[in-house]
């Protein structure tokens, strides 16, 4: 099964491949055609709520009538609601800015790591990684409680005196962008510490001996050679971001929504099954090219220590 | 340069790990709060957590929740080992950058698309919702995780003991179970962990492909979390982060010990 002998590959190796393969295009491929065809059908009072169903038993004629079936409407109501349009651009707004203060947050952190002892390192990417692992809900539920009228943070704030009378944090654009940065820091801190770690040391002392102040050293030498550990980490949080829905739903106000929750209301509270899949598709568009340069990098990083 | 733990540094990491971590501290606190109101504290008490024990729908909850995490994790662990291999070691074949995007793309797919998509497949083909079809959406999300954590112990792997092995006369087949498998196993252990623990945790998708008579953790919590803070839902909390915690220093312990037993080969053949 090794590189140099290709030609050894068996009845075994065809199976290792055939088995997740399988798998993904019949659980992970084939349903994103069925959405791409649901958003182009018409609802109905019925089950599954939805026309043109398609049958296979009608023959040549039974698709040529299913395909005349399928029209764009749904997509026209998305584009000429503006309140769908509004959430949409909110959705990228808030996806953008999040992704923005996570940089802010996570680079001070990653680079404080890959510049501690080696020893301690792999201990505090550990404990960086920890909390991502202890249930999602879970941290946003924190916050709730500590966001509460009579919250933790509050009375913090009015014992410092920072406040006079409690702030509403819940129902915010704030407890969103809170939430988030709380629950996508992990993934912007690693790609950043790992390739920061891998930096060359030699190049800063070179720049310190040849008189360069830290902070120019930094914006000319660190920053330049972590861009893609930047750009990782990026994609890493901007894309679920894009589509996130707990965060939103919990902390968030329910006059301005996100697009992942305009796809939740669609389908569990108006029932309306196309106008769902096409807020799906709509909602994917803009992260496909994110979601191919996470692939390409992906496959780069294999290539390399192949 | 100094390596070593400037100010600036030191702030920082601190400030980021207490920002990770005591909203976590204050709602394990909280749960063993004696009162009813979740802000005033009311001295010590375990009483949420007797409260739980009767709580029978909770208890069901539970109980379904840890079964879809240990099938869907045992499904994720066999398909992503095999994706990882198929990645690190098959070489060029027709159609692996399709193979490749739908690894990848599960990892960073928002979990709306993932869950509305997969409820969409299960409608189509007829298959009624419920235990399995949360299993099923689980093992898809999480196998992609299971093979990056795979992936990445495979690649560092000495293939070098498996050609050697084939060169004695060992088939393939064998030569990866007898060898390579015992020795990318904290790897796969660690990945099974990370699959039960994203399954535990999964809210969005199993809203989206669960069915009657399978509600699990997340469903309810989220329900009671919609209508207020309440404590028992802190101490039920406080108990999944327990039991997180603990498969996490179970998994870190073995792989610690493969990494000993490595150095410990690596060693035996050198001397």
């Amino acid at each position: 099964m090794s590189e140099n002998a290709p030609q050894r590959r068996s009845l075994g190796a065809w199976l290792v491949v055939v088995i997740p393969a399988l798998w993904l295009v019949a659980l992970f491929l084939v349903p994103f055609l069925i959405v791409l065809k649901l958003s182009l059908s018409e609802t109905v009072i019925a089950q599954p709520p939805y026309v043109p169903v398609f049958d296979f038993s009608a023959g040549w004629q039974g698709m040529k009538d299913f395909f005349a079936t399928l029209s764009f409407a749904n997509y026209a109501t998305l584009f000429s609601d503006t309140l769908y349009l509004a959430t949409y651009l909110r959705s990228l707004q808030i996806a953008t800015v999040s992704t923005l203060l996570l940089l802010l947050i996570g680079y001070p952190i990653a680079y404080g790591i890959a510049r501690a002892p080696h020893r301690a390192q792999s201990i505090l990417a550990m404990m960086v990684v920890l909390p991502f692992l202890t249930a999602f809900l879970i941290r946003i539920y924190a916050w709730i409680n500590l966001l509460q009228p009579e919250g933790l943070v509050n009375n913090v704030l009015i014992a410092l005196g920072i406040v006079r009378a409690p702030v509403e944090w819940l129902a915010s654009d704030t407890a969103i962008y809170i939430g988030i940065v709380y629950s996508y820091l992990p993934f912007m801190v690693l790609p950043l510490y790992a390739v920061i770690e891998k930096m060359d040391e030699t190049l800063l002392e070179a720049a310190a001996d040849l008189g360069c102040p830290w902070w120019k050293a930094f914006w000319l030498v660190t920053l330049p050679l972590s861009l893609r550990g930047v750009v990782a980490g990026a994609v890493l949080c901007f894309i679920p971001i894009a589509g996130e829905f707990v965060i939103p739903d919990l902390l968030g106000g329910s006059e301005s929504m996100m697009i992942g929750q305009t796809l939740w209301n669609e389908f569990f509270v108006n029932r309306d099954w196309p106008v769902a899949s096409a807020v799906a598709v709509v909602l994917l568009c803009p992260l496909l090219a994110p979601i191919l340069y996470h692939q390409h990098v992906q496959m780069r990083e294999l290539e390399k220590r192949r | 340069m100094r390596r070593g733990l400037s100010v600036f540094n030191m702030t920082s990491i601190a400030l980021g790990l207490a920002f990770l971590y005591l909203p976590i501290v204050i709602l394990v606190i909280y749960s063993f709060n004696a009162s009813r109101l979740i802000t005033v504290w009311g001295g010590w008490s375990t009483h949420w957590y007797a409260e739980l024990l009767h709580d029978e729908g909770m208890r069901d909850a539970a109980w379904a929740t840890l079964r879809i995490g240990f099938v869907s994790a045992t499904f994720a662990t066999v398909l992503g080992t095999l994706a990882a291999v198929v990645l690190v070691r098959l070489g060029r074949f027709k159609g692996r950058m399709l193979f490749s995007a739908l690894v990848y793309a599960p990892l960073v797919m928002p979990e709306v698309i993932v869950g509305l998509s997969l409820l969409l497949l299960f409608v189509a083909v007829g298959i009624d919702r419920g235990f399995w079809t949360i299993v099923i959406a689980h093992t898809t999300v999480t196998m992609c995780f299971v093979t990056v954590v795979v992936q990445a112990r495979l690649l560092d792997f000495d293939i070098t003991l498996e050609e050697a092995a084939m060169d004695l006369g060992c088939p393939p087949l064998k030569a990866f179970l007898t060898i390579t498998l015992p020795l990318i196993f904290p790897a796969i252990a660690a990945g099974w962990m990370l699959a039960f623990t994203l399954s535990l945790d999964d809210l969005v998708i199993a809203s989206f492909t669960t069915g009657p008579g399978a509600t699990t953790l997340p469903l309810r919590i989220y329900s009671e979390v919609r209508l207020g803070v309440k404590p028992e839902i802190n101490a039920i909390c406080t108990i999944m982060i327990a039991v997180v915690a603990i498969g996490v220093v179970t998994a870190a312990l073995i792989s610690k010990r493969g990494e000993l037993m490595r150095a410990r080969a690596r060693n035996a053949a050198t001397h």
